[in-house]
């Protein structure tokens, strides 16, 4: 399902060249697929990889999140985006429970990953964790070698085969698109790389673990348009096998990458819905005024 | 504006007698400037005296006996011996042994307390630690006879427990503060980026702090363990009460030992003055002065290059 809609935005942008599927529909009804019916079919057949229910979240006495519900599709990519402040990173945070480490926060409601509420009290966090990469705004790789960065969340999970750790390496690294550019030098430390490539490292070190989800928080905001370029054709790429949440900035870069575009206003969901819906023919005055950059 | 306020404020301050504000400011620096170089003064006056005390020494002594010597005997009826390699040998062991218990235990405790501790049980640890800082040596010393000795004999059969083993523990116990503190400090200067990393990745805290923040903060690590190794040389009267005192060359951690230190705070007492004896004492200060110069020193090498990374 989600691959004809992908397709029409790479078209659009003429990122990658467009890649019919023996079971796409003709092209004439793609444009009349709402996101409504994208997620009655994504239902039916199974796919919904992240269900929000009714959830809020509170920094103390701060409502950070309000009453957010929200479905997403199973390898799809959804950008959100916001005035800064909004609540994007927090809705975020949510996902792999690291505001867990923040203290005095609370949540309500439920979100569930393959049907599973990640609030449950049996469930490992740890589990999760693995299960929802995350990457930061700003890449934090560790003060130590491209390949130990690279290997670190294997090695914290017991993995002690030396040829599957430096396959699984080669192939994260081949997969962020870094492989050809660090291969010479795997020892060295990550810090010595660019800022753009750190970035990619951390996205390699997120994919090792081999994660379904993956969280992007303004992946690309510290970095010059090359790195940022890579990065969302990166993006292209993993949404194959991934279910991709990004938080962006950048209106452009919303537009570019996500098949989906969630709109979030003081900790509200404000409008969800197909991102070439949002950008084009939002429903509401305030997400048509914030994409059309009359404030931000 | 601020101008003005400044002069009002001038013209409220009575001026002190015939001096102007330019020479009150040299007169302020000059007063600062000497209070840091006291420090440096009284370290230069410490050495120059320890030398010009200790030298008079080897006008009898040859300086390579004194260094490499076997025995320790000042009083003897023959020929008096002033070999320091058992006393260096017993400061050595008992201060590697009180290593040996505190890195271990601060490290850990200094990760315990940075990334896994909550904020209550931190507040009741951190306070009971700096009390066990303030704890007079003596009584440290006192409770390795009472209670540390005992046990030692009791658990290894020994007919007292006034040995190697009860002075490291005692020194262990004492440096524990010192490598705590400063390894806390070191583990949470490391960028909290670092865990957050860590922790999205499923890493447990545990796994966080052994695996990233430990090695991220090492050379500050080290720098604890080698003010913790400074405290325990110099540390006298604990060692004096809990460690037998035995001058021979000691063969064993159940062994009884002297250091360096309890040497000296035993013989000053009795020495003649301006004997050879005396001077060899001061000597023994020297060294002592000298192995702690180097400890500190090279410690604080390791800081420097520490801070210039993380910069
Ligand atoms: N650690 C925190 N403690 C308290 N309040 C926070 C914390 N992090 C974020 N907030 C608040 O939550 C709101 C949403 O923040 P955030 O999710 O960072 O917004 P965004 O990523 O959209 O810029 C803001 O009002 C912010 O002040
Ligand atoms: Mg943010």
């Amino acid at each position: 399902m989600s691959e004809i809609f992908t397709n029409s935005i790479e078209k659009k942008n003429k990122i990658a060249p467009p890649k019919i599927s023996a079971d796409s529909f003709p092209a004439g009804e793609e444009k009349v697929m709402t996101a409504e019916d994208r997620h009655s079919e994504a239902r039916i057949k199974g796919e919904i990889k992240i269900m929000v229910e009714n959830f809020n979240f509170y920094y103390g006495n701060h409502q950070a999140l309000k009453s957010i519900n929200m479905e997403v599709i199973t390898n799809s990519v959804v950008g959100i985006i916001g005035p800064s402040g909004c609540g994007k990173s927090t809705f975020l945070r949510c996902f792999n429970r690291m505001n867990d480490t923040i203290n005095g926060t609370r949540y309500e409601g439920t979100i569930e990953i393959d049907r599973k509420n990640i609030f449950d009290k049996d469930l490992d966090v740890v589990d999760l964790r693995r299960n929802v990469g995350m990457v930061f705004q700003k890449s934090n790789p560790f003060p130590k070698s491209i390949f130990d960065n690279v290997a670190y969340g294997m090695k914290i999970n017991g993995i002690k085969d030396k040829s599957k750790i430096e396959q699984t390496v080669e192939r994260s690294l081949r997969h962020a698109a870094l492989w050809e550019e660090v291969k010479d030098r795997l020892n060295k430390s990550a810090f010595a790389l660019s800022g753009g490539q750190q970035q990619r490292l951390c996205i390699a070190r997120a994919l090792a673990v081999e994660p379904q989800v993956l969280l992007l928080d303004e992946p690309a905001s510290a970095l010059d348009p090359i790195a940022t370029a890579k990065i969302e054709e990166l993006i292209h790429e993993l949404k194959k096998d991934y279910t991709i949440i990004i938080v962006t900035h950048n209106m452009q870069q919303a537009a570019r990458v996500s098949d989906y575009t969630a709109f979030f206003m003081l900790g509200e969901l404000y409008e969800y819905d197909l991102t070439t819906k949002i950008f084009t023919n939002p429903t509401r005055k305030t997400t048509e005024d914030y994409v059309t950059g009359r404030f931000g | 504006m601020s101008e003005t306020l400044t002069i009002k404020r001038e013209l409220e301050i009575p001026k002190p007698r015939g001096l102007s504000s330019s020479a009150r400011d040299k007169l302020i620096h000059a007063f600062f400037f000497l209070n840091g170089m006291l420090s440096v003064i009284a370290l230069i006056g410490i050495f120059g005296l320890l030398v010009y005390t200790a030298v008079p020494a080897f006008q009898e002594i040859n300086l390579w006996r004194f260094l490499t010597g076997a025995e320790w005997n000042p009083t003897s009826y023959y020929e008096a011996q002033y070999g320091i390699v058992p006393m260096l040998v017993s400061t050595m062991m008992v201060t590697f042994g009180a290593l040996l218990i505190a890195i271990p235990l601060g490290i850990g405790t200094a990760a315990y307390l940075s990334d896994v501790a909550g904020p209550r049980t931190r507040e009741i640890i951190k306070p009971v630690i700096e009390i066990l800082a303030g704890i007079p040596s003596v009584v440290v010393g006192f409770l390795g006879i009472v209670l540390v000795g005992p046990l030692i004999a009791k658990l290894f059969g020994t007919s007292n427990g006034l040995n190697a083993i009860n002075g490291s523990i005692l020194l262990g116990v004492m440096a524990l503060p010192t490598i705590i503190s400063i390894s806390e400090d070191a583990l949470n200067s490391v960028p909290k980026t670092y865990d957050q990393a860590s922790l999205a990745l499923g890493a447990t805290r545990w796994q966080t702090v052994i695996r990233v923040k430990i090695p991220a903060a090492m050379s500050g690590i080290i720098a604890a363990c080698m003010l913790g190794m400074g405290r325990a040389i110099g540390e006298t009267m604990t060692v004096l009460m809990a460690t037998g005192c035995a001058p021979a060359m000691p063969e064993g951690f159940l062994e009884s030992v002297r250091t360096l230190t309890s040497s000296i705070a035993i013989e000053l007492g009795e020495v003649a003055y301006n004997t050879t004896h005396y001077y060899a004492l001061f000597a023994l200060g020297l060294v002592l002065f000298v192995i702690t110069f180097l400890i500190n020193l090279t410690s604080d090498i390791v800081l420097h290059r520490y801070e210039k990374v993380n910069r």
